[in-house]
């Protein structure tokens, strides 16, 4: 992956920075000593790897916004960073940027459950705002499987998504409000605990603007009461096809699960052997998790069943109890973990109308075939957001590039379908110069003189998400 | 008057105009301050493109008339999320909504609180800026997040920033059963936290409302379901005195319908405001408002405000976040009050916006100030 060439005039600006910085920040939040700038090298792309000039760790706005106005001034791009568990390399750094991390920034600022939301600084990770929750039985919906270490953050920057976001959204659809840091130190506040904006929808233009826009510090949540009880259920199938046929009717029927997760052979085999949640040796695995009461998850589920039955299932294992439902999880919930124990792997985020998940599994089988690489396929069915997982060989000269050449492939396929290059995990460095299998030049064009406004100087994180070639004439003014 | 029928005349149209354009749907929804300007209309953009029920999605072309397309989601038993309200009787207007209408001011209604807003349910729109180019974002997919989110801020951009010519949406089945669940005799202070209790229930509620001193809430389901949520709200709620229960759907629907469009204030006289507040702060700022009869929607996060015609009912209790838009009022207590809630901390991003999508300033001049 190509990365612009540093900006030698920066690079020679590190010592002033690093002072000035420090005037701002107490010594230990401004990180310069190469040793331990490697923590951010990389995010978990990890095949893409670079230190930054420095790092700072902000711990409140004003911070961000003293550290803003100075790269600001010095004209130093900013990196901001969540946790880094980006998929994307979005958290990437370059040579001459900053990268800034809201890690420290993690208090819970209200929580209200008369009007259901909590506010909370963006470096609290996605779990631990159910846990500020929890014990009044409340949860923050938008549930990524990588929740117990990413930030809200980066859920925002990305518009990160969950198992369950079939029912509940994805975070653009759970955000009331933030307060972002704009490159020039400006702090706005954009929503609040009211629905909806008064005038333009500025919230959502800057969720899953990957941090290009301006560095959130606060988000407004909105919180959901528990529902009473949720239950799944295993079903096998022979084929991928048969298992995508099934997920389509169950939709078409009138029922809308919360989740409905899929997993071909491939990752079945993987996860049983490294978790042995008990699946069933098939082609392809559906989990399909309902809630409400009892008498609602039994309704519900009658009619599922009833639709699964129609195609000759080689499984249907309903969960009677909590131990058996954590079990019929465990395996889905470390997939990503069982497949990295085979072999590196590249996860791709291709979404696509669910009817053509039939097709789309053929074509990535054929794809596999002749680029004689395995693709294990788990992702969430309900939706069409697929998460094939290629697997290569980093040790192996070539492998790296072979596994690129066919992950863009099997996007632009998704593309093709009718779908997208990414479905949740965002373009980042990763999808960038594929944004053009997707996007004419006057709708990237558009996106970027939007990002003209928020940050004129182009300075955050600035050489993501826009092929470096459409963007490199505002990077270089 | 320009009446494109292909989206590559829509864009001939806005590229070749000398002046400014005033963007029209059905012309069922005149909100925003008057605006002057030859009319470009969306009526011939019109007929649903592609529509995979499997895929729970839809795409149509902006002026298609929303009846057409609730009719055909209807026949798959289907339907859109977010329950848009009509506007016509209350702001007197006649003529066909469209879906592009319904996406340009961003409607939705009381099922808002579950289901969120029209912007919720959007997944794709193209557009036409005000330079001529024709531009897409998002798609036809449930989840997308390549790129930035255009399809979020041309939701509710009232055409200033382009003029809409297809959207997309996600679909949700349609509702087996319904029922309504109603309290009466109650202040707003009691209501908003009746309503507060309610929604912070398992119980999946999808309507929670105010009005003439009874509260109403809905619940949306299969018939089991129903019966067994509405069992429990009767219970939840016995604390607050004789709780009736409205099991006939036809009833369900004319009650839930009568809130969405604001029936109470259509042939009224007054001024008619919408304010979007958290709701545990409605109690304050309706008792702030005095002389003006409200309604709430939205377990109280959605007042609707009658006041004599000219008030300022954003001078009242500023103190409260949220904002307050001037639905119904004259010309000249729109020109004067403004209808949209001004905005100081981000003007000058949305005059960026409106700079970079719009530099001639010829879409809607001056519609959302
Ligand atoms: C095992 C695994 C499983 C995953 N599963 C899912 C999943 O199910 N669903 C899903 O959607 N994603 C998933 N992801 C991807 C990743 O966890 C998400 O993208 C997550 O939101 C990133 O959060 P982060 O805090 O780690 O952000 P980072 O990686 O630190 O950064 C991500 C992006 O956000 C920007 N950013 C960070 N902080 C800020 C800020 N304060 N203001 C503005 N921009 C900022 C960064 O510049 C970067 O572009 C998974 C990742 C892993 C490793």
């Amino acid at each position: 992956m190509e990365m612009p060439a540093p900006d030698a005039a920066v690079l020679a600006k590190k010592a002033l920075l690093v002072e000035r910085l420090t005037a701002v920040l107490p010594a230990d939040a401004v990180i310069h000593e190469e040793r331990e700038l490697k923590v951010y090298e990389c995010d978990a792309l990890t095949a893409y790897k670079c230190p930054p000039l420095c790092a700072v760790l902000p711990a409140s706005t004003q911070e961000v916004a003293a550290v803003l106005k100075i790269c600001h001034d010095m004209d130093v791009p900013v990196v901001p960073r969540g946790s880094g568990t980006s998929l994307a390399g979005g958290a990437l750094p370059t040579a001459d940027s900053v990268i800034l991390g809201v890690a420290k920034m993690n208090d819970v600022l209200e929580t209200n459950y008369d009007d259901r939301y909590i506010r909370v600084q963006t470096g609290r990770t996605n779990l631990s705002v159910t846990g500020a929750v929890e014990e009044q039985d409340f949860f923050y919906a938008p549930d990524p499987s990588s929740q117990l270490a990413c930030a809200i953050a980066g859920n925002i920057a990305m518009n990160s998504g969950g198992a369950h976001c079939l029912k509940y959204g994805v975070t653009t659809n759970n955000l009331l409000g933030v307060k972002m840091v704009q490159m020039d130190g400006t702090v706005i506040e954009v929503g609040g605990a009211h629905l909806d904006a008064a005038g333009y929808d500025l919230l959502g233009l800057i969720c899953g603007s990957e941090g290009q826009l301006g560095v959130v510090t606060e988000a407004t949540l909105r919180i959901l009461r528990k529902p009473e009880g949720a239950r799944p259920v295993l079903m096998g199938f022979d084929s991928n096809e048969v298992a995508g046929a099934c997920v389509s009717d169950i939709i078409k029927a009138g029922v809308l699960p919360v989740a409905i997760e899929f997993m071909d052979r491939p990752v079945i085999r993987a996860t049983e052997a490294f978790a042995g949640a008990g699946y069933p040796d098939c082609e392809a695995l559906l989990i399909v998790e309902v809630e409400g009461s009892e008498a609602e998850i039994d309704e519900q589920l009658g009619l599922i069943l009833q639709i699964a039955r129609k195609h000759d299932p080689v499984e249907l294992r309903e969960s009677t109890s909590a131990e058996e439902s954590a079990r019929i999880w465990l395996g889905r919930k470390s997939a990503f973990g069982a497949m990295g124990q085979i072999n590196d792997y590249m996860c791709l985020d291709g979404t696509i109308p669910v009817s053509s998940l039939p097709m789309v599994l053929r074509r990535i089988g054929e794809l596999s075939k002749q680029y004689g690489l395995d693709v294990g396929n788990v992702f969430h069915a309900g939706d069409g957001n697929m998460h094939p997982l290629i697997l290569f060989d980093a040790n192996k000269e070539g492998d790296l590039e072979l596994c690129e050449a066919m992950g863009a492939d099997i996007l632009r396929l998704c593309v093709e379908a009718g779908g997208c290059l990414t479905g949740e995990h965002g373009v980042g460095i990763e999808k960038r110069d594929l944004m053009v299998a997707q996007f004419e030049p006057q709708d990237l064009e558009i996106q970027m003189k939007v990002k003209d406004v928020f940050d004129p100087k182009w300075l955050l994180n600035p050489a993501k998400v826009f092929p470096l070639a459409s963007s490199e004439s505002r990077r270089a003014a | 008057m320009f009446e494109p029928a292909t989206e590559q005349h829509l864009s001939e149209a806005i590229r070749d105009a000398s002046g400014p354009l005033k963007i029209r749907g059905g012309g069922t929804r005149p909100l925003g301050n008057p605006v002057t300007g030859e009319v470009l209309s969306t009526a011939k953009l019109s007929g649903i493109s592609l529509y995979e029920p499997g895929a729970l999605t839809i795409v149509a072309q902006a002026g298609t008339p929303l009846a057409e397309i609730e009719a055909a989601l209807a026949k798959e038993n289907q339907r859109l999320p977010f329950e848009p309200m009509d506007h016509r009787d209350m702001l007197g207007t006649q003529g066909t909504p469209t879906i592009g209408g319904v996406v340009a001011a961003n409607i939705a209604g009381p099922r808002r609180i579950q289901a969120g807003s029209c912007r919720d349910s959007l997944i794709g729109v193209r557009f036409v800026d005000g330079a001529g180019e024709t531009i897409k974002n998002g798609g036809r997919v449930m989840k997308n997040v390549t790129g930035y989110d255009l399809v979020k801020l041309m939701a509710g951009s009232y055409g200033t920033l382009g003029v809409i010519s297809e959207v997309s949406f996600k679909l949700l089945p349609g509702i087996a059963a319904s029922a309504t669940i109603c309290v009466e005799g109650r202040s707003p202070e009691q209501a908003v936290a009746i309503m507060a209790r309610v929604l912070g229930s398992p119980f999946e509620v999808s309507g929670a409302a105010f009005g003439g001193g009874r509260v109403l809430f809905r619940i949306e389901g299969f018939a089991q379901s129903i019966a067994y949520r509405s069992a429990q709200l009767e219970t939840l709620l016995s604390d607050y005195g004789a709780v009736g229960v409205e099991t006939d759907p036809d009833k369900t629907r004319e009650i839930w319908s009568n809130i969405a469009n604001v029936a109470a204030f259509h042939d009224t006289p007054g001024d008619l405001w919408r304010i979007s507040v958290k709701p545990s702060d409605a109690p304050a700022l309706v008792a702030e408002l005095g002389m003006a009869q409200t309604m709430l929607d939205w377990g109280g996060g959605l007042i609707w405000a009658l006041t004599e015609p000219g008030t300022d009912l954003r001078a009242v209790a500023p103190e409260i976040k949220g904002h307050r838009t001037l639905m119904r009022a004259d010309d000249a207590t729109k020109a004067k009050l403004g209808t949209f809630h001004p905005e100081p901390g981000l003007a000058a991003i949305n005059q960026g916006l409106r700079a970079k999508f719009d530099p001639r300033g010829i879409l809607n001049p001056g519609l959302m100030g």
